[in-house]
């Protein structure tokens, strides 16, 4: 039987203004052989290339890269939306992008990454809010814990940009409010084999 | 049986009655993204269930007009990506200068941002003239847009950044004029263009083409449709032909992508080898 931290299969994780400090400190946390997929989605501008991805590449045990369309979802790595598309998690279990309407002024949006990470995943999911201006992934993440999944955010207070982290407070009745600096160690140790092990 | 379980039957449902009753063929379209629309769809229409749509859509045209205009949502821009018009001035329109009539094709051109764009660039390099230019889309709505040329001069400031960007030798303001607060593109512009439906999915080689550009419209299929898509792209190219992708579409894992030279891998320009 799988124990309760085993049924996750995927990690999505929304994040704007602020967000490269964040994913610079949670990311390099996670082991080579963390067994989750993460994909993340963060606002930025529409021009912009996959410099983050590169950038977090550098300085993570994980891969980190930007999803590609049709590109099937692996453990240990890390996916980043591109600029400027919505990215979205098929039934199958891989990415396909989408060039749709803004939502929440957004493309990519977290909201779209998380719906369709629920119909993909169901209960087995993993969503977490960081900091940002904007209430993009409020309703995502109330849809995860809606469906069963685990839901995660940011201790307001320790955000850059606490706007996005209060709105999904007031619209989730969350698992974790974590600060930041926890948030890695956090992953890090509820979902890694060794910390599986030793809860056996 | 859950929720989500029953609205993928009702979603197949859907799909096939439409293939059945209007020919449009969704079946195999990125379900994620399909999905999404049904649902705002089914929000804005009050009704409960995507099986109450299939049932009104049967007997109703008007109303299926509506879903097919949700299920074709065309976000476009005039010079979207300038370092693929760049790349397209360095890598293909010196091949291109050496034809003495250059047919063109823009599949899933939407409201025709892009295949005003390119006219442009063609001007520039004094090609238009020998230039056949075919637009198509399914969608009947923005082809008539599209062959309209007016677009909202907001947008202008924008398109003109995009235009300088990729390489644009003139003022981009010489290819419009402003009404009220519109920016209507130049009738010269348009002279080559044929705009006409087409469908992908459903209809057959649109003729031989010198260059393809299909962009960001193969992100909206699953594999199997991507290739079977990809393969009327091959059997309408010549040896030497180009196809233009978008930024975020590759050939890399396709059946096809043996038979294609990647000329530009950062811009998805290829050329047909074999
Ligand atoms: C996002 S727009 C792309 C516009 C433009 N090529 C660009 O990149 O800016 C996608 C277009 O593909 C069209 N489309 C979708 N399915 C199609 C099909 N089966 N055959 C032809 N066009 C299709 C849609 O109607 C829409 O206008």
């Amino acid at each position: 039987m799988k124990t309760r931290t085993e049924k996750y299969e995927m990690i999505v994780i929304g994040v704007s203004a602020g967000g490269t400090e964040a994913l610079g400190k949670i990311l390099p946390e996670l082991p080579e052989n963390f067994p989750l997929p993460v994909t993340v989605v963060q606002h930025m501008h529409p021009s912009q290339d996959a410099f983050l991805s590169r950038y977090l590449n550098e300085r993570c045990a994980v891969t980190v890269k930007e999803a590609s369309d049709k590109e099937p979802v692996q453990p240990a790595h890390v996916y980043f939306a591109p600029a400027n598309y919505h990215l979205l998690i098929e039934e199958n279990r891989t990415f396909s992008l989408s060039v749709d309407e803004k939502v929440h002024f957004s493309r990519p949006s977290i909201d779209v990454l998380f719906e369709s990470a629920v119909d993909a995943y169901g209960s087995c999911l993993v969503g977490i809010i960081l900091t940002g201006a904007n209430r993009d992934g409020a309703s995502g993440l109330k849809l995860i814990k809606q469906s069963g999944g685990m839901a995660i955010i940011q201790d307001p207070a320790t955000a850059s940009s606490c706007y996005m982290p209060k709105s999904a407070v007031d619209a989730v009745d969350a698992d974790y409010i974590l600060p930041l600096d926890d948030i890695g160690p956090f992953l890090r140790e509820k979902f890694s084999p060794v910390s599986r092990q030793a809860t056996r | 049986m859950n929720e989500r379980e029953i609205e993928t039957i009702e979603i197949n449902l859907l799909l096939e009655a439409i293939y059945q009753r209007y020919g449009y063929d969704f079946r195999r379209y990125a379900r994620a993204s399909i999905k999404r629309r049904i649902l705002n769809f089914l929000n804005k229409s009050g009704l409960p269930h995507i099986s109450d749509m299939t049932r009104v859509l049967l007997r109703d045209e008007a109303f299926f007009k509506e879903i097919l205009k949700n299920f074709t949502i065309s976000v476009t821009e005039m010079f979207r990506d300038p370092d693929f018009y760049q790349a397209i001035s360095h890598e293909i329109i010196p091949y291109l200068k050496t034809y003495p009539f250059i047919k063109i094709w823009h599949a899933g051109c939407a409201t025709g941002e892009e295949v005003y764009s390119l006219a442009i660039l063609l001007k520039e390099e004094g090609l238009y003239d020998r230039a056949t230019i075919f637009a198509t889309d399914i969608y009947d709505e923005v082809l008539s847009r599209a062959k309209e040329g007016i677009y909202s001069l907001a947008q202008m400031q924008k398109y003109t950044v995009n235009y300088q960007k990729a390489g644009g030798h003139r003022s981009f303001s010489d290819y419009y004029h402003a009404q009220y607060d519109s920016a209507i593109i130049d009738t010269s512009l348009a002279k080559n263009i044929t705009f006409a439906k087409h469908n992908l999915v459903t209809d057959s080689v649109f003729g031989e083409m010198h260059l393809i550009m299909c962009r960001n419209v193969l992100i909206y299929f699953n594999s199997s449709l991507q290739e079977q898509v990809l393969h009327l792209f091959y059997d309408s190219l010549p040896h030497g032909g180009f196809l233009c992708l978008g930024s975020k579409e590759t050939l890399r894992f396709t059946k096809v992508n043996r038979h294609f030279k990647e000329v530009d891998g950062q811009a998805k320009l290829y050329q047909k080898i074999s």
